[in-house]
């Protein structure tokens, strides 16, 4: 689609689909190690004696009993240590997930509270063509559904293209789409974004200057995200083009329509993630069966992952297997595959000296991690966004969406430590985040700002 | 936090469903329905801090089966004093952030009469009120742990009594001075529930 329309473009299409895609979350890599290593009478056991131990996650009576399997049953020192080590690190990513989501959401409220460009309603995006400045309620409504049913439709058909895309081997494909997109924003929409902060902040700046910092900016990023680059700039890139994608939808969807559209697309998540045809989850089953990564482009990744700048002992002895593991790939990014080829390497590696391999296992305990698409990030800061924009400038309502986002977040963590399997990530924080926007908004605001007018506290 | 926000909504929805059902103009129900509905949030907010407790009860003890000594990495103590913390701050952060962001903008303070002082003491009623709920938090989790339910009854009454003296703004010597008071017995009350005694503070002050 090139037709544009006041800066949606073809941009859009790779993002939307970028965004439905990443409402998955691959399993955190024990699962990787879990299916090389043990039977799931393992993990069933597991299952049991969290069942007996924490009674917060009703749905572990169920699981473990239809995963028992009747396979032998492992040393129950091992198992002990693999949960400990799972609730542990489960914590831990709960954490690792929350300063990322926290700071995207921050970016995002910060500058709708700011730049005023964001809550100015300047058109809208080829994908909402119905309007909503009809005088009845009705219309209004029905215009909004009609926009979320050919938003989610577009959505839907851009995820299969892409599963298709996938399943048949296409890969210069996707990665010469997920690049154009990725270059879109990382050159364009900076480029708006800071037109619009130095127009706010009344700062001059020369086109020299504009270039240099948007070159860097874009080219920097384009390394990072595709290719090799240090964590946390990675990290940073990720959360940044969310924020700014999220502030684009922010911008340009209408009101009613953005609600209907948030709670269209969780439903759509849940589906499918669970659904055994659904394309997310054929996705994520077809990445697992050839054992390959995700694209890197459109997935957080909170885990430590092999870098260019961690040359060790190891990267000797691991050059050649990686090698190999590469040419395999077809050419895919390097510092994925390291923490797949791990698992293998492990196993061929139990001869070699002591001192690689104890850093070598320290790293390895390092490497589950847990990985939220960008989609959900940059869904639940339209949502916090949303509420910071149209909320009649009430901080208390913006609080209370996030609070009921990183609870859903924590939650669906929660599922996933359970499930062992790769969960949808919106519907609970978004359920939450919906509920507690109309009831804050409705009902709590009259409430705390009578209390306050007379200086009353609860 | 999400506790406390649910506990909020739920008092918000009966306060809501109670002005909309009576009379608009008369101010004195109006007020009156305002005691209520702040007497009914205080009430729900030690409901959900008693749920809450029982929550954490029982991850304590999924926690400690599965560790490895047998007992939970994180103490019942801790858990209170980090729940008091979070219902303070949540509180705190709903009662004074549109004060805060108001008061960045153009305006003069207590121009239609009010007082002058709304501001600073909003923050010092804040402040009070995020020390006082961190107090309660861990003297509420104690009492329910050694099952003394007087405790509980005086953690609920201070709250009442804290948010009924709050009426009594802008009469501030009569509704600041009590609450810094009940702040600091609160405090002290904790402290001593918490463990210490002056041997502590003794020793921590002379670093050993």
């Amino acid at each position: 689609m090139i037709t544009f329309m006041n800066n949606s473009d073809s941009e859009e299409e790779p993002c939307n689909e970028r965004t439905s895609l990443m409402s998955a979350e691959s399993p955190p890599v024990p699962s990787y190690q879990d299916g090389l290593q043990a039977s799931e009478a393992g993990e069933a056991q597991a299952h049991r004696k969290r069942r007996t131990g924490s009674s917060r996650s009703p749905n572990n009576v169920a699981d473990g009993d239809t995963s028992d399997l009747g396979v032998p049953v492992r040393e129950s020192a091992l198992e002990n240590e693999e949960e400990e080590l799972t609730l542990k690190y489960g914590a831990k990513h709960v954490i690792m997930l929350f300063v990322p989501v926290t700071l995207c959401m921050i970016v995002v409220v910060a500058t709708i509270k700011s730049v005023r460009f964001y809550t100015e309603k300047n058109g809208q995006l080829i994908y909402t063509p119905f309007s909503e400045d009809t005088p009845s309620v009705g219309q209004r409504l029905l215009n909004s559904v009609l926009n979320t049913i050919i938003m989610i439709s577009v959505i839907v058909v851009m995820t299969v293209f892409l599963v298709l895309l996938y399943k048949y081997r296409c890969y210069k494909f996707i990665h010469g789409w997920l690049i154009l997109s990725s270059l879109m924003l990382l050159f364009l929409f900076t480029y708006i974004y800071l037109g619009e902060v130095l127009k706010t902040y009344n700062v001059a700046m020369d086109y020299p200057t504009l270039i240099l910092v948007i070159w860097n900016f874009g080219a920097v990023g384009m390394i990072c995200i595709h290719w090799k680059g240090p964590l946390q700039l990675q990290q940073a890139y990720l959360i940044m083009i969310s924020a700014l994608m999220a502030l684009v939808f922010i911008k340009y969807l209408p009101e009613w329509s953005a609600w209907v559209i948030l709670g269209a697309i969780s439903v759509y998540d849940l589906m499918a993630v669970l659904c055994p045809k659904g394309p997310l989850r054929m996705l994520v089953e077809t990445a697992q069966e050839r054992n390959e990564p995700i694209f890197p482009a459109l997935i957080y990744s909170s885990a430590m992952i092999w870098t260019v700048g961690m040359a060790k002992p190891e990267t000797a002895a691991r050059g050649p297997s990686q090698q190999t593991w590469d040419a395999a790939e077809d050419g895919r990014e390097n510092h994925r595959s390291p923490s797949h080829a791990d698992c293998q390497v492990s196993e061929t590696r139990s001869p070699v000296p002591t001192h690689p391999i104890t850093s070598f296992e320290e790293l390895e305990e390092e490497e589950r991690g847990v990985k939220l698409g960008l989609g959900d990030f940059i869904f639940y800061s339209v949502l916090v966004g949303k509420a910071a924009a149209t909320a009649s400038g009430d901080w208390n309502t913006t609080l209370a969406c996030f609070v009921a986002i990183l609870i859903g977040l924590c939650l669906t963590l929660l599922l996933l430590a359970v499930f062992k399997k790769a969960l949808p990530a919106l519907p609970i924080s978004i359920t939450f985040g919906l509920i507690f926007y109309f009831s804050t908004d409705n009902l709590v605001r009259p409430f705390m700002d009578t209390l306050a007018s007379h200086q009353l506290y609860i | 936090a999400f506790f406390w926000l649910v506990s909020l909504l739920l008092a918000s929805l009966i306060w809501f469903v109670s002005v909309h059902l009576s009379d608009r103009e008369d101010a004195k129900l109006q007020h009156g329905l305002l005691i209520f509905g702040a007497a009914v949030s205080v009430l729900l907010q030690e409901v959900f801090r008693f749920a809450y407790f029982k929550l954490l009860k029982k991850a304590d003890e999924g926690l400690a089966t599965i560790s490895e000594d047998g007992r939970s990495p994180i103490s019942l103590r801790q858990m209170a004093y980090v729940s008091g913390l979070s219902f303070g701050i949540i509180s705190g952060v709903f009662s004074v952030i549109n004060i805060l962001a108001d008061s960045i903008g153009p305006g003069i303070v207590g121009i239609h009469g009010d007082s002058p002082y709304y501001f600073i003491t909003s923050a010092f009623l804040t402040m009070a009120l995020v020390l006082l709920h961190t107090f309660w938090g861990v003297i509420f989790f104690d009492a329910c742990e050694k099952r003394r339910y007087w405790c509980l009854g005086l953690v609920v009454g201070s709250h009442l009594l804290t948010s009924g003296l709050t009426f009594l703004n802008p009469w501030y010597e009569a509704s600041l001075v009590p609450i810094f008071l009940i702040t600091l017995c609160t405090g002290l009350w904790a402290f001593f529930t918490a463990g210490g005694s002056f041997r502590n503070i003794l020793k921590c002050l002379s670093c050993k």
